[in-house]
């Protein structure tokens, strides 16, 4: 038996000690990785860059976060981004790249990594809420060539509210700054949102500026999960106004 | 036995053991390739160089912004600027011409047309079609069969402002009155109406279709937006009805369909998406796609 390495208690002959316990080499592996990530996530907490100071940002109303999450209950993240990076190919199709702050009050983000189909990080506005609803119900009846599946019960299904209230409270508990009163309001704002001309409209805009309410679903008194799809997807990328914001100040 | 094929196999590979022992097997101490391990040195340096030179490592109140002083968002910035500057003379030139006179330069023409085509292939193919041939509900703009004008300006008035769009105050808002839905019409009133219509453009109508009836309900309520003999009008944005081409389908089924639902198209507003060249260039790429006027 030859062993040319020198049999000194070496750091390699320390090492033994993970190499003979796999316990210990799974703690170890642990510990390794924690320090990584930590030192990655840590700092994005508290440096104050992370997130620019924007004017125009709300929590989502409560119909267009039920929206949000048949959007992610159906994966349409697995073919859809919504995050428009400082590229300039990017900027010129999408328009102005994405802003940490346009997600900080989405648990979890849809920033998504794969682009079957076009970013949606601005797709707001875009489009009429008919043009949705044949697009969701049958993609090609509206785009021939698309390969995008289509969703035709999502209007069918009638909205289910009944746990919009609480999914509120969660993401109150999270940061995001859902007031007691605009969570006990869920339901209802709900279905104003999603109704033209409802006596409520004053009092549901006060709380979410800005947000649209009309007869989405082109159906009175049926608020279908179409509705409040397309009330998601016609806020994203509207929140900020980019005539205002100024670039310069939030380089980093 | 076993040390004996172990040293043999050592002497051949000419190194040592890990020095390792299980069971009487050994594990020789095979070198890694040099090309592997020079390339994991230089990338070992590449890391420590890119620290230095890019934004980097998180410290207290800030992170370290690199010699470079790069940052993605000038970068970008720096880039659609270069954009800017590369298109800037044409862009300005399509700013402050008349859309008539991009139209006679051909210079001007040209460069309208290929913005043009590019911006209406991003924002507008999903609705009118890749070759602006348009579907149900969604006009065909390459004939000359306009449902609110045809000309440069009138063009030019849709895009800025839209159609029924209400987050614009000055978009085209006239709408079709739902006539089944509001109770103004009958059921019978509405198909010797839709027969009547089908009619005007010579196609067949239902046997025994009380045509007297349609004509007569046509004049009352539909003449004063789509003219006496079903012409249109653009001012209103009431289609022809007298002609072949159809927004809907000319089905006495969705013809009925839209004398009892009414209501109208939407189209958005591109002033607040695009700015002012973009929407002058797509103004004359539509009226030079075959139909302007
Ligand atoms: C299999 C991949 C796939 C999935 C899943 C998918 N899409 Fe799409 N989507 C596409 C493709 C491809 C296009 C481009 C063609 C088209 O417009 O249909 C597209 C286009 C779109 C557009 C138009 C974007 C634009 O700017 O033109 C919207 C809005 C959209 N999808 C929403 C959704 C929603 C909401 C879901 C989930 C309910 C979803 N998509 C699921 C592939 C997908
Ligand atoms: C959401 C779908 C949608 C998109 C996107 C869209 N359009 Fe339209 N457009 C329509 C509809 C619907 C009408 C017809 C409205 C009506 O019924 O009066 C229309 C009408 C028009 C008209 C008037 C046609 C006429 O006969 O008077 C023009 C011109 C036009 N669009 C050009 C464009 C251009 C250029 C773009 C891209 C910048 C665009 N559209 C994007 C839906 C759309
Ligand atoms: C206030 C004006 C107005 C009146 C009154 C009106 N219409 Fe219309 N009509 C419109 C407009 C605007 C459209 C286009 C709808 C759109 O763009 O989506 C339209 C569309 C139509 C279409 C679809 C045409 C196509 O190309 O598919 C038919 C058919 C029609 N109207 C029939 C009638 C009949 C029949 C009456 C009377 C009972 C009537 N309209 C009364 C404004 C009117």
């Amino acid at each position: 038996m030859t062993h040319p390495i020198s049999h000194s208690p070496s750091l390699w002959q320390r090492h033994q000690i993970f190499e003979k316990n796999s316990i210990i080499l799974v703690i170890g592996i642990l510990i390794a990785i924690s320090i990584g990530g930590l030192v990655e996530v840590l700092p994005l907490f508290y440096l104050k860059s992370t997130i620019e100071q924007v004017d125009g940002i709300r929590p989502l109303t409560p119909l267009e976060l039920t929206g949000r999450n048949i959007y992610v209950r159906e994966g349409c993240y697995n073919c859809h981004s919504q995050m428009i990076r400082p590229l300039r190919d990017e900027v010129e199709r999408y328009g102005h790249y994405s802003l940490a702050a346009e997600s900080m009050y989405d648990h979890p983000f849809q920033w998504g990594s794969k682009r079957t189909g076009p970013d949606l990080a601005r797709v707001g506005g875009k489009y009429s809420d008919d043009w949705h609803r044949d697009h969701l119900r049958n993609p090609r009846s509206v785009v021939p060539a698309s390969i995008m599946p289509g969703y035709p019960w999502l209007e069918q299904n009638l909205v289910d509210l009944s746990h919009v209230s609480d999914d509120m409270a969660v993401l109150a508990a999270e940061g995001v700054p859902y007031s007691p009163e605009m969570i006990k309001a869920a339901i209802s704002d709900a279905k104003t949102q999603g109704s033209a001309d409802d006596a409520s409209t004053a009092t549901f805009a006060k709380r979410y500026p800005k947000a649209i309410s009309r007869d989405l679903g082109g159906n009175v008194g049926r608020l279908t999960e179409a509705d409040a799809l397309i009330a998601y997807l016609q806020l994203l990328g509207t929140q900020v106004d980019f005539k205002l914001y100024d670039d310069k100040a939030n380089i980093r | 036995m076993q040390d004996h094929s172990d040293k043999k196999a050592n002497e051949k590979a000419g190194y040592g053991t890990t020095g390792h022992e299980w069971d009487g097997i050994q594990e020789l101490n095979t070198p890694l390739p040099r090309w592997w391990l020079w390339t994991w040195y230089a990338s070992i340096i590449w890391a420590f160089c890119y620290w230095i030179a890019y934004p980097a490592i998180p410290m207290v109140s800030s992170f370290t912004k690199g010699v470079l002083g790069w940052s993605s968002r000038e970068a970008v910035i720096a880039d659609v600027q270069g954009l800017q500057t590369l298109r800037g003379p044409m862009t300005a030139k399509i700013e402050a011409a008349s859309l008539a006179d991009i139209e006679k330069t051909p210079e001007l023409l040209s460069f309208a047309r290929a913005q043009g085509a590019a911006a209406f292939a991003v924002n507008c193919s999903p609705c009118h079609g890749a070759g602006a041939q348009g579907s149900k509900g969604y006009p065909n703009l390459n004939d000359d069969d306009w449902l609110w004008g045809g000309s440069l300006d009138t063009i030019h008035t849709t895009l800025q402002h839209g159609i029924r769009w209400d987050a614009d105050k000055d978009t085209r808002s006239s709408m079709m009155p739902a006539f089944g839905k509001d109770g103004t019409l009958k059921a019978n009133e509405i198909s010797a109406t839709a027969d009547y219509v089908r009619s005007l453009s010579g196609l067949p109508t239902d046997k025994g279709a009380d045509l007297a009836l349609g004509q007569s309900v046509f004049a009352a309520n539909c003449a004063a937006c789509h003219g006496d003999n079903g012409e249109g009008n653009q001012d209103v944005g009431a289609p022809k009805l007298n002609d072949k081409v159809w927004l809907y389908g000319s089905d006495k089924a969705l013809i009925m369909e839209r004398i009892t639902l009414g209501g109208g198209g939407v189209m958005p507003a591109w002033s607040t998406r695009l700015d002012v060249p973009t929407i002058k260039s797509l103004a004359v790429y539509v009226h030079t796609l075959g139909g302007g006027q």
